[in-house]
């Protein structure tokens, strides 16, 4: 096990290497917008120097004039001594950008998993037990609604319902307007009114899944010998159902549960982006589209930290749970 | 499962225990075929897309305008066309050749309003005389110097300037209800009821108090239309209608007034006839679903787009497909070092995060400005090559079992080629989970090419693409008065992902021998 996991850990690492060459090589090769535009801006000035000098200057100043790879190396030594960078769009340090950043969509996304689990297990089992049915049928379909639905189309309903026709919330943005007048818990509730439909459309949109997820697996264990074994015993179909087969479902789960964790932390980009929350993905993509070069590869890292531990996770988990499984 | 038996059969005859009839004896295909056909999700799904191919690929051929035609329609504009004041302030004119400027102007409203009868300015004695409606002639020593009025005199179209000596006896006429005066060196005149002033029977002139200014450069307020209008503001109407003398049979101009007391002005507005794009048409006969924020048909703007994310969907699986087969192919048959290499590769993929990647490139093109034909083709590429390593992970999972049993021991003992090997023995058996898993793919490559095209970055105009047709609800105005620019688009983009993934997962079902059904 523990060799197990050093070994995953180093191999990750390598991934990760790899990964995060391909991305400043990627990013570096693209038309540097934000130099090119800060420049044009600063060349206007009356007096100023011309475009190419400021370009020449710029380009200095931001470590664009060297070749890639040393470039690389450098952000690879800064990246591993702890420091990200400035952010260039932001003009602060990146880390602080992202501290302030973190705390709203971990909570977005903490809040919808949990009311996903919570709606996604019950349906599931309910729908596995009661294959072919009616209700069945319906379970599945609205799961499959829910996996095929466009993020922004939904947003956009939801707003076009529950903002504009009835009123109930705003269409846009964490708080309200007059915010800084509401006293410490009137601020809470004011964001947490702010944050529901942001949270109804990621549940809605990724419930499917989990949905689907938990009704394979309890049909796969419903159709295992000892759940035979267990009617043949006599037992009555409530306690083959929650205590035989349940169990047995949880497996699977607790591994993708688990393995969702880390995502937590990744932010939901386009629907932060849809409600303009000004949450890690929101502003990752405002950082993106302005070519906010280290905000940019220090997202794109984090996420690909994020995904790798999230696949550690659920191999280290699935033995844990599963006692059968034996790393190696 | 498999067996329908039928005993016994019509007519009595009975079968013997080996009759090929007894049994109807069903391919794997149709048993596959079959399951799949009693699954009813599986069977809306299909309608489902058939809807959806025939309305963007048939509809599009039979539907009479282009993707990019832009309608027009005429609208009515208000635009002002004459402003009209009431002269209400004391209007000063200096007589030839002698001066009245503003300052002894001022010594003279002083004068008024105290009741004098004579000013001075500077060394020059003034000496006024009150003609009556609110009509003064200002002397100086003995000479008329200048006048104070509040009605004007107005030259008529076409006629020579009246000068001040003539202006100045219409004005006293007016003032003192003679109807026919004097000036000298200028002969005589008359002033009839309506003001105006006739030398030898033509109008030379007439006195108004309205002054009426045209809004419009280079249009001349007739006569005849000033003194129409002062006799709708006077009967303080809100519509007058105006025909001109010279105008054709029944053309008339209608025009709205309206009155700004603060500013004291009436506005006389004119409803013209503008040729504009028909932006955000309601839906009409013409155009079932309206038009969009360009004048362009949102009807078939959802076939166009429905064409151009079917094809993109279909074209980026085929890159997934092919690209993921050969990867997986090779790395599940040989395994080894290359099997590592490939699944390395395959984890560096899986670990790139693809959405922030798409945008950043869009972002990219959208600044090297690509032409919207290239754009698309690029777009195919990327989300293709970005999309390879699941199916290339799924493949080489199968045929390592695969590889192991005994038909493939038999295509090595024959002395088949390698790639014979396995593209022919081994990817067959693959394709059931090939299908299933490019079915459900469609569905997501459509997703997020709409995901793209609904940031602005992925499809761009003039091309149609449900994604962008979707962009317009960025416009809060549109979201919330437009419902039918956004929401068709939205229900063909879900209508279609959903077919994708209800027959995928009618397929999955149906090529799972384990299904009981």
């Amino acid at each position: 096990m523990r060799n197990f996991v050093i070994k995953r850990i180093l191999i990750s690492i390598v991934i990760l290497l790899f990964v995060t060459l391909i991305i400043y090589v990627l990013i570096r090769c693209l038309p540097a917008s934000y130099v090119d535009n800060m420049a044009m801006q600063l060349s206007t000035a009356p007096g100023a120097k011309s475009y190419e000098e400021w370009r020449a200057q710029l380009n200095a100043v931001y470590g664009l004039d060297k070749p890639m790879l040393l470039g690389w190396l450098n952000w690879l030594k800064e990246f591993c001594t702890g420091n990200l960078g400035d952010s260039w769009k932001y003009t602060v340090p990146v880390i602080e950008k992202f501290k302030d950043t973190i705390g709203v969509s971990f909570i977005m996304g903490l809040i919808s998993l949990i009311l996903e689990l919570l709606i996604a297990v019950p349906l599931g089992i309910v729908a596995a037990t009661k294959q072919y049915s009616r209700l069945d049928y319906g379970i599945s379909a609205a799961a499959l609604v829910g996996i095929s639905l466009p993020t922004f189309f939904f947003a956009s309903l939801l707003k076009l319902f529950f903002s504009v026709h009835l009123g109930w919330f705003d269409t846009h943005g964490l708080v309200g307007r007059n915010f800084t007048q509401l006293d410490a818990w009137g601020q809470f509730l004011d964001m947490a009114h702010h944050l529901v439909l942001p949270i109804a459309t990621l549940v809605i949109i990724s419930v499917g899944s989990l949905m689907r997820y938990t009704r394979t697996n309890m049909l796969e264990v419903l159709n295992a010998d000892y759940i035979r074994t267990a009617r043949a015993k006599g037992l009555s179909e409530r306690r083959v159902i929650y205590h035989h087969a349940f169990r047995n479902t949880l497996i699977p789960l607790v591994t993708i549960v688990g393995a969702s964790l880390p995502g937590l932390f990744s932010g939901a980009l386009i629907t932060e982006t849809l409600f303009a929350i000004p949450g890690i993905g929101y502003t990752s993509y405002q950082a993106m589209i302005s070519g906010d070069i280290p905000f940019t590869m220090f997202y794109m890292t984090f996420l690909a930290i994020l995904t790798l531990a999230g696949n550690l996770l659920s191999d280290i988990l699935y033995a844990v749970v599963d006692p059968r499984v034996r790393l190696s | 499962m498999s067996e329908e038996k039928k005993l016994p059969a019509e007519g009595g005859e009975e079968y013997s225990l080996n009759d090929d009839r007894r049994v109807r004896v069903l391919s794997p295909g149709r048993l596959v075929l079959q399951r799949f056909l009693r699954n009813r999700l599986a069977i809306v799904g299909m309608v489902m897309l058939i809807v959806m191919f025939v309305f963007s690929f048939i509809g599009g051929l039979l539907i009479p305008y282009g993707q990019a035609e832009q309608f027009y329609t005429y609208t009515y504009m208000n635009k002002e066309y004459v402003g009209v004041t009431r002269n209400d302030s004391l209007r000063f004119l200096a007589a030839e050749g002698r001066e009245f400027g503003s300052l002894p102007q001022a010594q003279f409203i002083l004068a008024t309003e105290t009741g004098k009868t004579e000013f001075s300015y500077k060394e020059a004695d003034y000496r006024l005389a009150d003609e009556g409606n609110d009509f003064y002639s200002i002397y100086s020593g003995g000479d008329l110097v200048a006048m104070a009025f509040k009605d004007i005199v107005y030259t008529s179209d076409g006629m020579p300037e009246l000068g001040f000596a003539v202006k100045h006896a219409a004005l006293k006429a007016l003032a003192s209800g003679e109807s026919a005066f004097s000036a000298p060196d200028a002969g005589t005149y008359t002033l009839d009821g309506d003001h105006n002033i006739l030398k030898d029977g033509v109008e030379v002139g007439y006195i108004s108090r309205f002054v009426v200014q045209s809004k419009e450069n280079g249009v001349v307020i007739t006569r005849d239309f000033k003194e129409r209008l002062e006799d709708a503001l006077d009967a303080g109407e809100t519509v007058f209608a105006y025909t001109a003398p010279d105008a054709p049979e029944g053309e008339t101009n209608e025009y709205s007034i309206t009155y700004d007391a603060g500013a004291q002005v009436w506005s006389v507005n004119q409803a013209t006839k503008t040729y504009v794009y028909d932006m955000y048409g309601r839906p009409s006969a013409a155009h079932p679903l309206g038009t969009d924020g360009t004048g362009m048909d949102m009807l078939t703007r959802l076939m166009y787009g429905g064409r151009v994310s079917l094809v993109i969907g279909f074209i980026v699986v085929i890159i997934e497909v092919v690209l993921g087969v050969v990867m997986g192919g090779i790395s599940g048959y040989f395994g080894g070092w290359v099997d590592n290499l490939i699944m390395r590769i395959v984890d560096i993929f899986y670990c790139i995060p693809s959405t922030p990647i798409l945008i950043i490139l869009g972002a990219a093109m959208d600044s090297l400005q690509v032409d919207p034909q290239i754009r698309m083709l690029y777009l195919m590429l990327l989300l293709g090559f970005l999309g390879w390593p699941s199916v290339a992970r799924m493949v080489r999972g199968q045929i390592l079992s695969l590889r192991e049993q005994e038909f493939m021991t038999a295509t090595e003992a024959t002395g088949l080629r390698v790639p014979r090997r396995i593209f022919k023995h081994l990817v067959p058996n693959v394709i059931p989970q090939l299908i299933v898993i490019s079915t459900m793919g469609l569905g997501s490559v459509i997703l997020t090419e709409a995901t793209l095209s609904f940031l602005g970055l992925g499809v761009k105009f003039p091309f149609a693409s449900w994604g962008n047709i979707i962009s317009d609800v960025n416009n809060s105005f549109v979201m919330t008065n437009y419902w039918f620019i956004w929401i068709p688009a939205g229900i063909c983009l879900l209508i279609t992902v959903l077919g994708f993934n209800f027959v995928g997962d009618g397929l999955r079902d149906a090529f799972d021998p384990k299904m009981k059904r």
